[in-house]
């Protein structure tokens, strides 16, 4: 038998591998999108291992509707992307700075 | 080391490889397949977890669709990777630092927090359990508005992708405007002309 602990070590480890993603890859939208992902699947993945351990199916429910709005997430993250890109040619983040933040 | 161990455990590396691949390789579309790869394993850990409609759900929604996205999203931007690249190491010992931190401490957490007798084991559901039939039970009376809120965002989204994305036509495009196409009557395009038969015309 899996104890529960190396299901949310499994999920830690995931989310601790995103935030470095989105620490290396800080100049890239496109990959600190995919990172974004990753640290969802990492909170379902907490999600779906109580629900189970658990007994009690609401766990899941909210696994479903975490991937509903991340799947609009991703849509409009993306859409808002390419509009950047056909404007000012670049997804660098470095490069987005007209409002000099 | 039982079977359903060892899948979890072979699961739980693909995740844990695909996901490190994900953030360090170089390649966008590589990156984006990784993605797929690490969606692929989160769904064979779920299978796991007897979450069967949810592992379903991630490989159809996930990797049917999103990653699709992302793919198409890559292939249409030229980015210059060299530029991103810059300084790709420079933040790496930050970076892996905080991540650590965030494991130890998420680590000391559950092994403090989870070891109790209540988190002993999964009940082992038989063959004639439905986790769908269970699941659609629970949405569709208890939590049938959050559904129908979940179906809205899911239009807005498609609404708002859209709108975002949708480009006019260009001012020398020859396409026909599909209304006035319609509205053409016979006498625009007809014409008909009253000749004299040839062969009265030779006798």
């Amino acid at each position: 038998m899996i104890p529960l602990t190396h299901y949310l070590i499994l999920g830690a480890i995931l989310f601790a591998l995103s935030i470095i993603g989105i620490f290396l890859n800080r100049k890239n939208l496109l990959i600190i999108l995919m990172s974004i992902e990753l640290l969802l699947l990492a909170v379902n993945m907490n999600f779906v291992a109580f629900s189970a351990f658990l007994g009690d199916l609401n766990g899941q429910v909210f696994v479903f509707f975490i991937l509903t709005v991340a799947a609009s997430e991703a849509a409009i993250g993306l859409a808002i992307l390419i509009v950047l890109f056909r404007n000012r040619s670049t997804i660098n983040v470095t490069d987005l700075d007209s409002l000099k933040g | 080391m039982t079977f359903y161990q060892l899948t979890f455990y072979f699961f739980a590396s693909i995740v844990v490889l695909a996901a490190a691949a994900v953030v360090t390789i170089k390649n966008p579309v590589k990156a984006a397949l990784f993605l797929v790869l690490a969606f692929v394993g989160a769904a064979g850990v779920w299978l796991t977890l007897q979450a069967e409609f949810l592992a379903i759900v991630l490989v159809l929604v996930y990797v049917g669709a999103v990653m699709v996205l992302f793919l198409f999203v890559v292939m249409m931007l030229d980015i210059d990777m060299a530029v991103m690249r810059a300084g790709f190491t420079k933040y790496l010992p930050l970076g892996l630092g905080i991540a650590a931190l965030l494991v130890v401490q998420l680590v000391m957490v559950m092994k403090g927090s989870f070891g109790g007798n209540e988190f002993a084991g999964i009940q082992m559901l038989g063959a004639e359990y439905s986790n769908t039939k269970a699941l659609g039970a629970v949405i569709y009376t208890d939590y049938v508005l959050v559904f129908e809120l979940a179906a809205l965002i899911l239009l807005v989204a498609m609404i708002a992708a859209i709108a975002l994305t949708h480009r006019k036509r260009a001012a020398n495009n020859k396409a026909v405007d599909p209304s006035v196409q319609v509205r053409v009557t016979r006498e625009e395009r007809l014409k008909i002309i009253n000749l004299k038969s040839e062969g009265e015309a030779s006798s």
